[in-house]
């Protein structure tokens, strides 16, 4: 095992009367790929802040490269890279300048700026911009380049808050190569997603969050493995919901998603088959992934403003 | 930072040389506009030093032995660099805190609160330097200053720029929204361009009232720069330099405190 860099014991948050982070438990070890899921209002940006050093905890330890965490720490922010969920650009400056202000704050020289700053344009693919206003970006050109802000002192851990969210596709492919790139290189990387595919494909463990308790944490096969069946076939039909009643005759575990009725089990290949015969159902037999951990773990119901 | 409470408390006051990054960052932004920023910061005062030199000053004549002209001119150095400090705080600072973010983001660096608020109370003392620089050329073309004294007048305006930049970032650090700087205006910076002695002797008001306005930042900054801007010689220089540096001081300490309790929650 790596040397731990953070040590979460019994770590907790209140606003007022509402315990955000309620007494959670995790360590993260060097060069680790950390991720933390959860519903909208589980506690995970709150969490990273914590780390951060942006916000003060209300209880527990928190210990980042062994030293307590507090906000305004200086020597802490100076060896991470922090990628909040709303970009905080510099609207009044061009692309390049905000590179050049964050490696000001960081205490780069002059010569040292020069270089980062082109540097960093490229690896964001954002060299034909320089010198473009911030305000004139598009969202994914505006995420790329706080994530490029976020490496100006060559960090040691990056922490991202949503790295990809509102990205298309090739932008977030880009992001994945980037962070995949960063870890080669050693950097620890924590990190917060709602998209299961990008969790599975980057993260090495994986924490669930929910109203601020910790559900479970692993990595994504042994989450896979723990909480559902290998196989999910996937049933729906064009006119309305398949009910449960209609498959009730069928071996597996049903749960109702949205408009999808989905049976949980080991080898449903014959299932598929029985369901491929009644008239107006289609269905998909796939492996299970973290979507089907997520769901089971945090329930189905929308949990925002809870 | 570490250590017992009140040592945690104390030096989290206490800005480091970063501040310098903070300040460059509002210089590089305000470049831009250089010019358009500086002719319309101008305006202002340029009028009310024509309009009441030449149109008051042809009743008043002189105050003392001092041409009306000469007289006012001073005391539009010295409100400005209280309205122009003032201005850059709170409109600036207040969006750059709120709308922007632009705190927050400076904060995911190695930078303090005190870093920042020192870099905006700088950076609003700059504003002040440099219209207050723009107000001495042409009152030394009007003959309201002597050439030579710049090297006095500058200081005191940078000087009254910090106090007045701080305590605009207590209002900045408080302020629900842009309507509330209203009262600001209204309850503590129009009050003293009127009776600190801008336009007339503070010893014509009631004993009263004086006593009041001796209290007051800018009837010290007025105090000072009236003869030094004249080159005549001053009375009691430490006991107003004091009372100004009295004020940007505690100004300095509270806006850390209140921004720190607004922002890092
Ligand atoms: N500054 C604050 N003041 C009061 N409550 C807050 C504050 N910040 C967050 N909260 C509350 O804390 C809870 C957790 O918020 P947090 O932002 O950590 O959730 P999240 O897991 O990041 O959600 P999302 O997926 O929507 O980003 C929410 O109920 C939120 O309303
Ligand atoms: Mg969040």
């Amino acid at each position: 095992m790596h040397p731990t860099i953070i040590v979460a014991s019994n770590l907790t948050k209140r606003y007022g009367e509402t315990v955000v982070v309620d007494g959670i438990d995790f360590e993260v070890g060097q060069g680790e790929c950390f991720g933390f899921l959860g519903p909208n209002g589980a506690g995970k940006s709150t969490t990273m802040r914590m780390i951060m050093g942006l916000t003060p905890r209300d209880g527990g330890r928190l210990e980042v490269f062994g030293r307590d965490v507090v906000p305004e720490d200086s020597v802490l922010a100076a060896q991470m890279g922090i990628v909040p969920q709303d970009n905080n650009l510099d609207v009044d400056l061009e692309v390049g300048e905000n590179l050049d202000v964050y490696c000001r704050y960081f205490g780069l020289s002059a010569r040292e700026r020069e270089e980062k700053i082109e540097q960093l344009l490229a690896f964001a693919q954002l060299s034909d911009r320089r010198y473009t206003p911030v305000t004139k970006l598009s969202g994914g050109m505006m995420r790329r380049l706080v994530i490029a802000r976020a490496l100006v002192a060559q960090p040691k851990m990056v922490i991202l808050d949503e790295p990809t969210t509102g990205l298309d596709p090739q932008a977030r492919h880009l992001i994945w190569q980037r962070l995949a790139k960063l870890r080669e290189t050693g950097v620890t990387l924590l990190l917060t997603t709602h998209y299961m595919e990008e969790a599975a494909r980057l993260c090495d463990r994986l924490l669930i969050l929910n109203r601020g308790c910790i559900l479970d944490q692993g990595s994504p096969e042994d989450l896979i493995s723990r909480h559902v069946e290998p196989e999910v076939l996937e049933i729906w039909n064009r006119d309305g919901m398949p009910s449960l009643e209609d498959f009730a005759d069928l071996p597996g575990r049903k749960e109702q998603v949205g408009d999808t009725l989905t049976i949980h089990g080991f080898q449903l290949e014959t299932v598929r088959q029985l369901v491929v015969q009644r008239a107006g159902y289609a269905c998909l037999l796939r492996p299970a992934n973290l979507e089907d951990v997520f769901l089971r773990l945090t329930g189905h119901d929308l949990r925002e403003g809870l | 930072m570490r250590g017992p409470t009140w040592m945690v408390f104390w030096r989290g006051l206490i800005p480091s040389y970063r501040f310098v990054h903070v300040w460059r960052r509002h210089f590089m932004v305000w470049r831009k506009t250089a010019m358009a920023s500086l002719a319309g910061s101008l305006g202002e005062p340029l009028l009310y030093l024509l309009g009441l030199g030449y149109g008051l000053g042809r009743f008043v004549g002189a105050i003392g032995e001092m041409d009306y002209m000469v007289y006012v001119a001073s005391g539009i150095l010295a409100s400005n660099s209280m309205n122009t400090a003032t201005f850059e705080a709170i409109y600036g600072g207040f969006t750059r805190m709120t709308r922007q973010n632009t705190f927050h983001a400076m904060l995911a660096t190695p930078l303090t609160v005190a870093d920042v608020v020192a870099g905006e109370v700088a950076w609003a003392a700059t504003r002040s330097l440099i219209s207050g620089g723009a107000i001495f050329l042409v009152g030394m073309v009007l003959g309201a200053f002597s050439p030579g004294s710049v090297l006095m007048v500058l200081p005191v305006v940078l000087l009254s720029g910090l106090a007045f930049g701080a305590m605009a970032m207590v209002i900045t650090a408080i302020s629900p929204g842009y309507d509330f700087f209203l009262y600001y205006f209204t309850l503590v910076t129009t009050p003293m361009f009127l009776f600190c002695g801008v336009f007339y002797p503070v010893a014509s008001l009631p004993p009263l009232v004086q006593s009041l306005v001796g209290v007051l930042p800018l009837t010290h900054v007025v105090a000072l720069l009236r003869p030094v801007a004249n080159a005549l010689p001053v009375l009691d220089v430490g006991f107003h330099l004091a009372v100004i540096v009295a004020y940007a001081l505690v100004a300095f300490t509270v806006a850390v405190a209140l921004v720190r309790r607004r922002i890092i929650v």
